[in-house]
């Protein structure tokens, strides 16, 4: 039976915190350092005979295929199959995606999968890919959100609901003695994991298994079936080891359904990965944002009105990037409006990446704290402490939060990296050729739980196996699903093996918006619980009674080993947790604060950055090792987003230019300093069983616009429109 | 093409496309996935390996190009059972998340601290007769290695803890 969730979590095994809460080493990590865990490729293992198949993207955006010439690319040496839509048979588009996985006769965006080339080698299969001749009607697009903005409607409500309002807010803006009204943008961005999409399909009779690097493997199962129109129980998605996804991966994509196109053509396993080039515009990416946002507030700071508007783009029957969700409930203020326009863009597909929402969203609304803290004369961190507020600020006190310790975050963030150092007026501090500043940011997002089942078994040694298809993307799942485990059933964290990743295990949570590791352990949790009975009952004991610790059952003197109790045969159990309506009764959030010191340089106007740390409040914390490198990761993908990741819009041809590494410029060893992490102490008994929260996005929420404020306080150039390259600023400099 | 390859001190006579990539080689032929494929265009680093002595993106050269030639590769460092110090001190820094950079990573850790100490300058050498370990030396010098995961403040603990130094 199900464990529902529905009222706050009371005392439980998970509180003695014997392997909860300590920092573990990862349990793949020894597989993983020495090259021996298996990502979607290189699965030589269980198909020793793949062919290789190398996908045809469209060289158009929009419009249509007229033919395709295929004969040479057929006839090229090793060459088994050329698979387009006019061959694959009957396809559907699954709810999940918005552009079809495999184009034809419409191209909807650029790098749309046209064909796959199948050969016995990968060099003859990318020669004869290039053989492949697609006579295209190319149509009219649309690829300029600035230009498409005007106009744009209201999106369809989807995650969250497209706009928003409390009081008035535009009467409370018209008489607040203290305004701030500015726009900002955010670019195009890609997740850009450093594993490419990639997938080794084949067929056993009418059974199909996908060996395929993804976050979601329930979601994918039913994409997979609907797409290839078979039913689900024919479908098994293994994805034990998944080389990054950041939400590039929570659906199947092309190299999924093309693999498994390819292997039904040639009676043959086949894998396709997705060239590094190929990824930018074949797949999702974040899409760019111009976001007004407008706050009103007294002398001091204190916020009466806030209005955030968020005008995104994407192709017709997509969604909108949610940048004003987390004005819903950071600050205070009686007055309030947020919404989310949606304008029609015929570049590839806008989708999840990281913290979609707050992530974008923060760097817009903490320049503009940034802005009021300066125009009032506040210190920003007191000015966000000033508008702090311990309930849902739309719904109103009878909505608390489940848990906020944002102000903690904000002291202890302060403090640890020597904020009263800092010269609130710009320009002021130097070292050498560097212009010198700080600057800090708020990192908020939502903490959202979903249910999750697991299966345990404890075989006759004691041994303890956890089985669910959760992921593990690099968030480390496997670690602290053993680590719940092993407390829950009383066992050292090396008597726990854990499977992940595979869709006959139990259906988990997935990762996916900072919910898989609240969910997942909450799955095992419950799963646990119902092992403990069902041991408990086998070996004699009342199971209310039992305690497991120490690798033993123990009611009152009599003590079982926990092998012996499950018995020769073992004990297996399956069971799943289930969310009540605590996250209707509670606003459920994770916060932080972000502290930058960043160098810039007076001539060339570089920016590097000096110092970077913050304080972050997510709940209990299962693994403060893999934790930390959660947040330490994010918030390097913050100075990405700050200082240099952008995808380029070609607005005559709509593709995005910079489709590589080598373009599209991430944070490398040189751009990182030393990162400081402190989790603020937090048991947040409404959000799951463990009182845990995710933090896997948190980090990077936030991170940028600190980043962003530090540039201000160096210089005192005030930007807006990220990323915040040098010419920008030394424009500002020299306009100053 | 025939080729021979020293890969982990084992000898391998491979039948080669002459296109095929010495990483391909690895990968394809030899099954050994360890070393990773980002982006097979040099831009990453996920690929890299040390042959005869020094690091190199096995995605940037053809095998047949290595005739005779001894490679190192990950699974020649260390094993689950025997990691090598660096491979050791990854899994104790949490040097990495997803693992898939996590190779090509530590090749080059390896390789960097040996070319410091065979005096070899960087970018950022002040003094180009005193090469020494030093955080710009060590993140100027791994900068070809992108870690998407963002696990780089981790990966030079790693690196300065085999070094010998603090980080
Ligand atoms: S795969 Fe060789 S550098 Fe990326
Ligand atoms: S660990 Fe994932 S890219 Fe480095």
């Amino acid at each position: 039976m199900p464990l529902k969730f529905d009222t706050p979590a009371g005392i439980n095994p998970i509180d003695r915190q014997n392997v909860i809460g300590r920092p573990q080493d990862r349990l793949d990590g020894p597989l993983k350092v020495s090259g021996l865990a298996p990502y979607a490729y290189e699965r030589h293992d269980v198909a020793p005979d793949a062919a290789y198949g190398v996908m045809v993207g469209s060289a158009i955006a929009t419009g249509r295929i007229v033919h395709i010439d295929a004969a040479d690319a057929e006839a090229a040496p090793g060459v088994i199959a050329v698979v387009t839509a006019a061959n694959a048979g009957p396809l559907k588009k699954a709810d999940s995606h918005t552009a079809k996985l495999l184009a034809g006769p419409e191209v909807e965006h650029f790098d749309q999968a046209v064909a796959l080339v199948v050969a016995e080698t990968f060099e003859q299969a990318r020669d004869a890919a290039k053989l492949v001749r697609v006579d295209y009607a190319p149509g009219k697009g649309r690829f300029d959100l600035a230009k498409e903005k005007d106009g744009a409607p209201l999106s369809p409500d989807g995650f969250a609901k497209a706009a928003s309002k409390a009081g008035d807010f535009e009467a409370g803006f018209k008489k607040a003695p203290v305004k701030i009204d500015q726009t900002y943008s955010t670019p195009d961005q890609a997740h850009a994991m450093m594993e490419p999409h990639a997938t080794t399909a084949r067929w056993d009779g009418d059974q199909l298994t996908l060996w395929t690097s993804n976050q979601m493997i329930a979601w994918s199962v039913r994409d997979t079936a609907t797409t290839l129109g078979i039913d689900k129980s024919k479908v098994r998605l293994v994805s034990p080891y998944v080389g990054g996804g950041f939400g590039s991966k929570l659906w199947i994509r092309a190299d999924a359904l093309l693999a498994a196109l390819g292997a039904k053509a040639t009676g043959r396993a086949v894998k396709v990965a997705l060239a590094r080039p190929q990824i930018y515009n074949n797949t999702t990416h974040r899409p760019a944002t111009i976001q007004r946002i407008r706050i009103g507030a007294d002398k001091d700071g204190v916020i009466d009105a806030i209005g955030h508007e968020s005008w995104s783009g994407d192709l017709p029957g997509g969604g909108a990037e949610i940048a004003a969700i987390q004005t819903r409930q950071l600050y205070g203020g009686a007055n309030r409006m947020t919404a989310h326009y949606l304008a029609t863009l015929d570049l590839p597909e806008g989708n999840a990446m990281r913290a979609p929402g707050e992530a974008v969203g923060l760097l817009a609304l903490e320049i503009a704290m940034d802005e009021l803290a300066e125009k009032v004369g506040v210190d920003p961190v007191e000015l966000r402490i000033r508008n702090d507020v311990q309930y849902d600020p739309e719904k109103g006190p009878s909505v608390p939060f489940s848990s906020r310790k944002l102000v903690e975050c904000l002291r202890t963030g302060a403090e640890r990296f020597g904020w009263d150092r800092r010269n609130p007026k710009p320009g002021q501090m130097r070292d050498g050729r560097w212009l010198v500043g700080m600057g800090m940011a708020v990192a908020f997002r939502g903490a959202p739980a979903t249910k999750s089942a697991a299966r345990i078994i404890v075989d006759g040694k004691g041994r303890v196996t956890v089985e669910t298809d959760m992921t593990d993307i690099g968030t480390g799942s496997y670690t602290i699903l053993g680590q719940t485990a092993a407390e829950m059933m009383g066992v050292p964290l090396d008597h726990v093996t854990v499977n992940l990743g595979d869709s006959n295990f139990p259906a988990s949570s997935g990762s996916g918006g900072q919910w898989g590791a609240a969910s997942s352990t909450a799955g095992v949790y419950a799963a646990c619980v119902a092992a403990r009975a069902a041991i408990a009952q086998k070996a004699g004991f009342n199971a209310d009674d039992a305690d497991f610790v120490d690798g033993h059952v123990v009611a009152g003197n009599r003590r079982v080993k926990l092998g012996d109790a499950a018995g020769p045969d073992g004990v297996t159990v399956v069971d799943q947790i289930e969310f009540g309506d605590l996250s209707k009764k509670f606003a459920q959030a994770t916060f932080g604060a972000h502290f930058v010191e960043v160098g810039v340089d007076v001539e060339t106007c570089e920016v590097r950055i000096r110092r970077m740390g913050g304080a972050f409040a997510a709940g209990r914390i299962l693994n403060p090792k893999s934790a930390r490198s959660q947040v330490i990761g994010a918030m390097t993908m913050g100075i990405g987003a700050a200082l240099m990741e952008e995808l380029i819009v070609d607005t005559r041809f709509g593709y995005f230019v910079n489709h590589d590494m080598a373009e599209y410029h991430v944070p490398v060893h040189a751009d990182v300093p030393h990162q400081d992490v402190f989790f603020v102490d937090e048991l947040d008994d409404k959000a799951t069983p463990l009182k845990a929260k995710g933090v896997g996005e948190l980090g990077i929420c936030g991170a940028g616009a600190a980043v962003a404020n530090a540039i201000y306080n160096a210089t005192g150039v005030r930007l807006r429109d990220y990323p915040l390259t040098l010419d920008k600023i030394l424009e500002g400099l020299e306009t100053a | 093409m025939q080729t021979t390859l020293k890969v982990n001190g084992k000898t391998e006579r491979l039948d080669l496309d002459p296109r095929t990539t010495l990483l391909d080689a690895l990968r394809e032929h030899l099954h050994l996935t360890g070393t990773k494929k980002g982006c097979d265009h040099g831009q990453c680093g996920a690929c890299t390996v040390i042959v005869e002595g020094k690091r190199i993106n096995s995605c940037l050269t053809l095998a047949v190009m290595h005739d005779g030639d001894a490679i190192k590769t990950i699974e020649g460092l260390g094993t689950p059972g025997d990691l090598h110090p660096m491979q050791k001190a990854f899994v104790t820094h949490d040097g990495y998340q997803c693992g898939y950079c996590t190779p090509g990573q530590i090749c080059s850790a390896v390789a960097v601290l040996d070319e410091l100490k065979a005096g070899i300058p960087s970018h950022v050498s002040a003094d180009l007769d005193k090469i020494a370990f030093s955080r710009d030396e060590i993140v100027e010098r791994m900068s070809g290695n992108i870690c998407r995961c963002g696990a780089y403040s981790n990966i030079f603990e790693a690196i300065a803890d085999v070094a010998g130094e603090k980080a």
